[in-house]
């Protein structure tokens, strides 16, 4: 069970909002990077964010780049999951892989702010505080067991080849 | 059942008979990075227990993003990166010698290929015909170990061009069109398959900027048939037994055809800050603009670099405007010479850049300042994208670049023409 707050973002977040190209000399220093996570799109999410919350947004969230230091970053600021109405492919993947769970639903409903619980196994979303309910779209299988291995790069440490 | 050419590529890659929807673990017959995504993917790769490359030979490290450097940190990476290329035996791209997805179809990509590079526009090897897609750090480096990755065979949207291209309306125009039709996330998942007469007709170049576009709908791959035109370009390039013949079956199944027009295409731009948001350049006329950019993946070729000399040649842009020209690959920048297209640009008062990504991603060379717009012929306008969230980024072909670097605004090439 995934516990935490809801960040709320608009729809069309791309990776230069989630960390932009002008910080690429930060790239190998990650810690500097992560300082720097959607300061585009809302400056007080870094000091705001606490380990478990959720960052929740619209539509195609994490467009653009294939930069996998957007998911990254964001993994690193201490979410536990991210909500969105529909996302980006190359940035679902990459969020899969950094083992950073990626929930498909209708998040009009969430307000900023909101307590949420997040249940992977029973595919629920439950907003304590407007008490709504949403179940989110299944994670397909091959993605499902990366996941559950923490990432792409644990997954080949402990089996060395990838297996459908 | 028919195949499309996603289908197609990715059964032969697959050894299977694979259809949208399913899930197959394709072989890859090239993996490459840049020198922004390429440092955490050999981290990645390292950490992997994978030990060594599957295939040194066609495992490429490109350092095009901030080349040269601007700083220590990036020329550090660079540091990195060359070492590793050493140690591991794989190919190197340096400094100078251009954008990754201007010398993965010079030099590498194969009509039927299956390519995946660590970075978003890598798509644009699908204009020769190769199933070629960005995908993250993890998964590159997953493919530098086995030379295989998992795909879901996406469906796919048939885009049929018919017609003819006005005088001053180029490819560009068509897929901008195209985004501004179906949104930045109209072809998420998808592969977009382009045919018909005005595809057949295309140049390569057009084909490339096509392609490289793709995934700025969201798409997996934008592919195209490898037809004559392709052999022609394998051989300029020297590698004429890369060639093969590979197109869909006629009874393929398509999630959706679009049919477009060419011949009703006019100039066409996205204005900030989504690639969807398009308008007809001739509707913007009078939005200022401080700077202008040709160049890049998407136009930094000699056909985009002949239609802008052709433009600016014996002419000086407007004195508030910035003019950067930035060739795609050190070829390029040779023919360019060659042809007597740096003179035209030089002498018009034009800035003139090594090759590779320039000004497009916001490291270096032409970050904005506030308030200030640009005209560009990249592929990204995002807030931000440039350097600066409180700047202003326009897309459009290099003829409409050219056109509104003569005058200070945004201006419809036709108007000059």
């Amino acid at each position: 069970m995934l516990r935490g707050k809801a960040h709320k973002f608009g729809d069309s977040i791309s990776t230069d909002y989630i960390i932009p190209g002008r910080y690429a000399h930060l790239r190998s220093n990650l810690p500097e990077l992560a300082k720097h996570v959607l300061e585009d799109a809302d400056p007080a999410f870094v000091s705001k964010v606490k380990a478990g919350d959720f960052v929740v947004a619209g539509s195609n969230f994490g467009l653009g780049s294939s930069r996998e230091h957007a998911p990254l970053v964001i993994k690193m600021a201490g979410v536990s999951a991210i909500l969105a109405k529909s996302v980006a492919r190359i940035f679902f993947r990459n969020a899969i892989n950094l083992g950073l769970p990626v929930l498909i639903c209708n998040t009009d409903k969430i307000d900023e702010g909101d307590e949420l619980e997040a249940d992977l196994a029973e595919g629920t979303v439950r907003d304590k505080t407007n008490g709504s309910v949403l179940t989110f779209g299944k994670i397909p299988e091959v993605m499902l067991r990366i996941l559950n291995e923490g990432g792409l790069i644990p997954y080949i440490q402990k089996h060395g080849d990838i297996k459908l | 059942m028919g195949k499309t050419l996603a289908e197609k590529i990715l059964s032969e890659k697959s050894g299977t008979d694979a259809s949208a929807g399913d899930i197959v673990i394709a072989k890859v017959d090239l993996s490459f990075v840049q020198d922004t995504t390429g440092p955490l993917t050999v981290r990645q790769f390292q950490s992997s227990g994978m030990g060594r490359l599957a295939n040194a030979k066609r495992t490429v490290v490109f350092i095009d993003h901030a080349a040269p450097s601007p700083n220590a940190n990036l020329s550090n990476d660079h540091i990195f990166l060359r070492d590793f290329a050493r140690q591991s035996g794989c190919v190197i791209s340096e400094v100078g010698e251009g954008i990754c997805h201007q010398l993965v179809p010079e030099s590498y990509a194969r009509p039927g290929d299956v390519i995946v590079g660590a970075d978003s526009h890598t798509v644009t090897a699908g204009g020769l015909g190769a199933f070629a897609t960005g995908m993250g750090s993890s998964d590159v480096a997953v493919a530098f170990g086995l030379e295989k990755t998992w795909f879901r065979v996406p469906e796919t949207l048939k885009i049929e061009v018919t017609g003819d291209f006005q005088k001053g309306v180029y490819p560009k125009d068509l897929i901008l069109h195209l985004i501004g039709k179906i949104g930045a996330d109209g072809a998420t998942y998808k592969s977009l398959e382009f045919h018909g007469s005005a595809i057949k007709k295309m140049s390569m170049s057009g084909r490339f900027t096509i392609a490289n576009m793709a995934v700025e709908a969201g798409a997996k791959v934008g592919l195209f048939p490898s037809d004559e035109t392709t052999q022609e370009f394998l051989q300029a390039a020297g590698r004429g037994k890369d060639y093969k013949p590979l197109d869909a079956d006629a009874d393929a199944v398509y999630e959706k055809t679009i049919r477009i027009n060419a011949g009703k295409l006019e100039p066409t731009v996205s204005r900030p800050h989504t690639v969807d948001n398009t308008a007809l350049a001739r509707e913007l006329k009078g939005t200022k603009i401080q700077q202008v950019v040709i160049g890049t993946c998407t136009n930094g070729r000699l056909e985009d670099l002949s239609v802008a000399a052709g433009i600016l040649k014996g002419k000086r842009p407007a004195k508030t405007v910035r003019l950067i020209i930035a060739p795609a690959s050190r070829r390029v920048l040779l023919d360019a010479i060659k042809a007597g297209y740096i003179s035209d640009f030089v002498e018009a008062g034009a800035i003139v850049l090594p090759p590779g990504c320039g000004p497009c991603l916001g490291l270096h060379q032409g970050a904005l300042g506030d308030g200030e717009a640009c005209l560009s012929t990249a592929n990204r306008n995002f807030e931000g994208r440039m350097g600066n969230p409180r700047s202003f980024i326009y897309l459009g072909s290099p003829a409409t670049a050219a056109a509104s670097a003569l005058t200070g605004e945004i201006t419809d090439p036709r108007e000059v023409m």
